[in-house]
Parts: C-alpha cells; sequence; structure tokens
C-alpha cells in the first residue's frame, strides 16, 4: 500500500511538454508568476486561462488533476476573496448592514485576488505534476551553479535534496512497520485529545530518528566507498539539451507575455 | 598476483561506545587476483572492521594495508584505492543514493569524472551484468531486497574494479534474495574473473569460495580450503560457529567409526561417498 505512493505528484508521460527541458521549465515558469502578478483586467486572466488550457491540453494531464492541486488550498482562497470583499473600501457602496459595506470596487479585487492564487496554484502544479522532482532538482542545481562565486554550496543542496526524495518511501515503510509494532504491544495513536495524541507520537518519532541517523551514518559511509567527494570533478551521465520544444515553449510564453502586457497598456 | 595485502594491521575504535573486541590486532593476509576469499567469524570478531581496512574506510593504527601497492594511507590516491576495492553493504537500502536505478548505478563513475556517454555505456553494461536491464528506469523501493542487492552490485561493477567487498551482503535478505544475489556473485566470478572477499555468518555460502579465512578476537585463527577449514568440526564449535550439516553429519559418523573421507559439503558429495563406503564393504 505504501509502496504505491508517488513522489511529489509527478505524472510519468511522455508529451511535448514532459519533455522539455527541466531548466527552461523552471525558467518560464518564473516568468508565468510574473505575468499572474502584472495582470489587469479579465482580459488578462482569459489569456492566461487560454495559455493555461493549450498547455494543459498538450501535457494530456486531466483538468480533474490540475484542480485538484486548488483544493487543500481552497479554505486560504474563499478566505482572502470574504476579507477583500469585506474590508476593500471604494466609492461606489453596494451594500451596507451594521458595520458591513460591500463595495463595487471590493467585489471586483476580490475577485482578482482569488482568481491570481488560483492561477498561481494551477500553473505551478502543472509544473511538478510533468517534471520529476529529481528533474527539478537537477536543474535547479545547474541554474543556480553561478551562485558557487559567493560561495553558496549548491551542489551540496541538490545532494540533500535527492537523498531526501530517495529515502522518502523508506522512511514511509518504516514508520509504517512501527506503528504495527507498537499497536501490536497496545500503543493506541487514534483515540484522545490532541495533546493525548501528540504524547501517542513519541514511541514512533523516537525509533524513527534512531534508525533514520544509523541510515545516515550507513548511506555516508556507503558513498565514500563510491569516491564521493563532493560536487569537484563530477560529471553528470544525464546531460540536459535545449531542443526545438523547449524554443517552442519560449516562443509561446513569449506571445503571451506581450498580450498580457498589451492587455495592461490598454 | 596479490592484489591486496595487509601486513600487521591494528586497529580499535576511538569511540569509547564501541566495543572493544571489535579491533583487528595484528592480522596479516593477502588477496590473490581472481580468488574468491571468504571471512567468517561470529559477531565482534572484528571482521567487518577488517573489511573496511581494506578500501580504506578505515586506516590502521599500525601496520599497512596495500591495495595494487598503493598504500590506504595515502591521501592522494584514496580514490584509486576505492575505484579498485568496490564494497557492497549489508542493509541494501542504505547504500543506494539515487532515486532511479540507473542514476544510482551511475553515481560512482560520476563521482570519478567520467564522461557522459562513457557512463551510459558502462551504466548499461553494469545492469546487464547483473540481469537487471529491465528495472534501469525503476525506483528503489519499488525492487525486492535481493534485486538492490544486484543494483549495488552493478553500481560497483560500473566503477570497473579488481576486488569486490562484500560485507554479508545477503543477511538482510529471504532465502530467494539470498540465493540470487549469490549466484550473481558465482557468476561474476567464474566468469569475469572477478575477486572477491566476502564477509558471512552462512557457512553455505563461504564453502562457495576458494579460501576460507576464520576470524576470532580480531585475529585470524583458522585459513584454508573450505574443504580444510570445515573439517576440523571441533575447533570451529570451540569459536562458535555452524558447521555445515553434511560437514558436521561426516565428523559425527566418523566418531561412530565410520571412515567418511575429506568433508563432504552438501548432500550430492555425501551421497558419493557414502556409495563409495558401501562398495568398499
Amino acid at each position: 500500500m505504501l509502496k504505491d505512493i508517488t513522489l511529489g505528484q509527478f505524472f510519468p508521460g511522455n508529451s511535448a511538454v514532459h519533455r522539455m527541458d527541466p531548466r527552461v521549465k523552471l525558467m518560464l515558469m518564473v516568468v508565468y508568476i510574473a505575468l499572474v502578478f502584472l495582470v489587469k483586467g479579465f482580459l488578462g486572466y482569459a489569456i492566461l486561462a487560454a495559455f493555461i488550457a493549450g498547455t494543459a491540453f498538450l501535457s494530456r494531464i486531466k483538468p480533474k488533476f490540475l484542480l485538484r492541486s486548488v483544493k487543500p488550498v481552497l479554505f486560504i482562497v474563499v478566505m482572502t476573496f470574504v476579507l477583500n470583499i469585506f474590508f476593500y473600501r471604494g466609492e461606489e457602496l453596494l451594500f451596507q448592514w451594521w458595520i458591513i459595506r460591500v463595495y463595487k470596487e471590493g467585489i471586483r479585487f476580490a475577485v482578482f485576488m482569488a482568481l491570481r492564487l488560483v492561477f498561481l496554484l494551477v500553473g505551478t502544479s502543472l509544473l511538478t505534476l510533468t517534471t520529476s522532482p529529481m528533474a527539478l532538482t537537477d536543474a535547479l542545481e545547474r541554474l543556480l551553479k553561478p551562485l558557487n562565486a559567493i560561495r553558496f554550496p549548491v551542489h551540496e543542496m541538490a545532494m540533500m535534496m535527492t537523498i531526501a526524495l530517495r529515502f522518502i518511501p523508506t522512511l514511509l515503510e518504516e514508520t509504517d512497520k512501527i506503528i504495527k509494532a507498537q499497536t501490536a504491544r497496545g500503543a493506541d495513536f487514534d483515540t484522545g485529545n490532541l495533546l493525548q495524541r501528540a504524547k501517542a507520537m513519541v514511541p514512533l518519532l523516537v525509533p524513527l530518528f534512531v534508525s533514520a541517523f544509523r541510515r545516515a551514518d550507513e548511506l555516508a559511509m556507503a558513498m565514500e566507498a563510491r569516491c564521493y567527494h563532493g560536487g569537484t570533478n563530477r560529471t553528470r551521465m544525464k546531460q540536459l539539451h535545449v531542443t526545438g520544444i523547449d524554443y517552442a515553449g519560449i516562443a509561446v510564453v513569449a506571445v503571451t507575455t506581450g498580450l498580457v502586457l498589451l492587455e495592461r497598456l490598454l | 598476483m596479490e592484489i591486496i595485502r595487509v601486513s600487521d594491521v591494528y586497529y580499535e575504535y576511538e569511540n569509547p561506545d564501541e566495543p572493544a573486541d571489535m579491533a583487528v590486532k595484528g592480522v596479516s593476509l593477502t588477496v590473490q587476483k581472481g580468488e574468491w576469499l571468504s571471512i567468517i567469524g561470529h559477531n565482534g570478531s572484528g571482521k567487518s572492521t577488517l573489511v573496511k581496512l581494506l578500501n580504506g574506510l578505515f586506516l590502521p593504527k599500525s601496520g599497512a594495508v596495500l591495495v595494487d601497492n598503493i598504500d590506504t594511507r595515502d591521501e592522494q590516491r584514496i580514490w584509486d584505492v576505492r575505484q579498485k576495492v568496490g564494497m557492497i553493504f549489508q542493509n541494501p537500502d542504505n547504500q543506494m543514493v539515487a532515486t532511479i536505478v540507473e542514476e544510482d548505478v551511475a553515481f560512482g563513475l560520476e563521482n570519478l569524472g567520467v564522461p557522459p556517454q562513457e557512463i551510459q555505456r558502462r551504466v548499461y553494461q553494469a545492469l546487464k551484468a547483473v540481469g537487471m536491464t529491465q528495472y534501469a528506469a525503476s525506483a528503489p523501493h519499488m525492487l525486492s531486497g535481493g534485486q538492490k542487492q544486484r543494483v549495488a552490485i552493478a553500481g560497483v561493477l560500473a566503477m570497473k574494479p579488481d576486488v569486490i567487498l562484500m560485507d554479508e551482503p545477503t543477511a538482510m535478505l529471504d532465502p530467494s534474495g539470498r540465493r540470487e544475489v549469490m549466484d550473481t556473485v558465482q557468476r561474476l566470478h567464474e566468469e569475469e574473473g572477478m575477486t572477491v572477499v566476502l564477509i558471512t555468518h552462512f557457512m553455505e555460502e563461504a564453502l562457495r569460495g576458494d579460501r576460507v579465512i576464520v576470524m576470532e578476537k580480531g585475529q585470524t585463527v583458522m585459513e584454508g580450503e573450505p574443504a580444510q577449514v570445515f573439517s576440523q568440526v571441533e575447533r570451529l564449535k570451540d569459536i562458535g560457529l555452524d558447521v555445515p550439516p553434511m560437514t558436521e553429519l561426516a565428523h559425527r559418523l566418523r566418531a561412530h567409526g565410520i571412515d567418511v573421507h575429506g568433508a563432504p559439503m552438501n548432500v550430492e558429495e555425501m551421497v558419493e561417498e557414502l556409495c563409495r563406503l558401501k562398495q568398499e564393504n
């Protein structure tokens, strides 16, 4: 059961979006985020919606999966919407009751803020759905390489992320095992109030941490035995290449950017 | 030709938590190219410590370890030593670094700075040698224990080592995984002439080797061909080691005046020997 978990929410595939260079995807994502904040009116959101819909269609990711990313933060989206409606002070009063005043501009602003959040979530999840965490880490390492100049340990950070990703399933499996072992000995993880439940976690967390430290120790030795000595003089098996698909992607984002800027100026 | 020479090596843990009886006290041995050396001994006999001295993970307090005439204390050449002497650990989970099998096999080569094309070629070869090519793109946690160990062996093979050290590689595996790993190692040894140093507490695994060393309290106490070593049943039992069942049966038969020759290691050899005896009488 735990063996079925996927890392992050990556959805393996072989579409044009999947095959794009992760570095290019990551940089285009930064541009997209900037666009979401630049948009001024509903026309702009229509342009972004067209862009997202097109990319989603190309990636063959079902809209259901895309919208699922909004679900965990739906509460925040709704809260943003409601708070903005009630606290925005505009000129055209629509509705007044006791201390609550709703203005026309308030509704407009609230809708924009909610849309902005939704577009951010859907856009970034389109990236993580089509790019494996490994590829993202790799892209991040290569893109941040210039930071080596100011002694920022780029390679070490990327290595830590890789190892964390590698050990998530292993530690989950172990957690499952410990839960079963402790339950068999009468531990109760499911009842009681919040404090009691937190206390019940102690016999789970202590063995988990002890084993994680032991694993780290052994892994370090295994890495040394395989000649690991940091990022210096290290080569990579997988090379990243910017191909035609990437140029096409860059062109599409450039056009979208142009349209959004045009909308802002008009 | 000798590939590893250990001369009068002493090693003890500086950490007071580690029991002193895991130290190595004055061990000398050589490993010849192309041989299969098994090291047995009960827990705390220093066999794991000894094997970590062979690739410079631990450095001797006195004495010296030479790998292909390179002293493991030579800091300039430690990576040469570790490329020549690859190591497989006991826990298959704790030696895999990458989230994809082929990238894990490539890890050592990437560290050595091998060009990308060459890495791809060698990774594929190594996966083929252990029969894991169809799992190249799998995630490690989807594999069985035996398969994980085979991937670990591929990771070492890709670095083209002279020797493979194995520290109880099957201790955490089920019987089928154990067979899978030992068959892979045996094939590499027989077909590719790979030099193997195997630490084990399974006697039937030690039987597969060319030579056996028995360790006790940080010293080597017995050495020889498997048949020779395992025929000394009383002595092995004194040390606290199990003896392969057929070897023990032969020993007991001899105690009852039945003159069984040599040290039969498996049922077939025992049957043969008993048939021979029956014909003689």
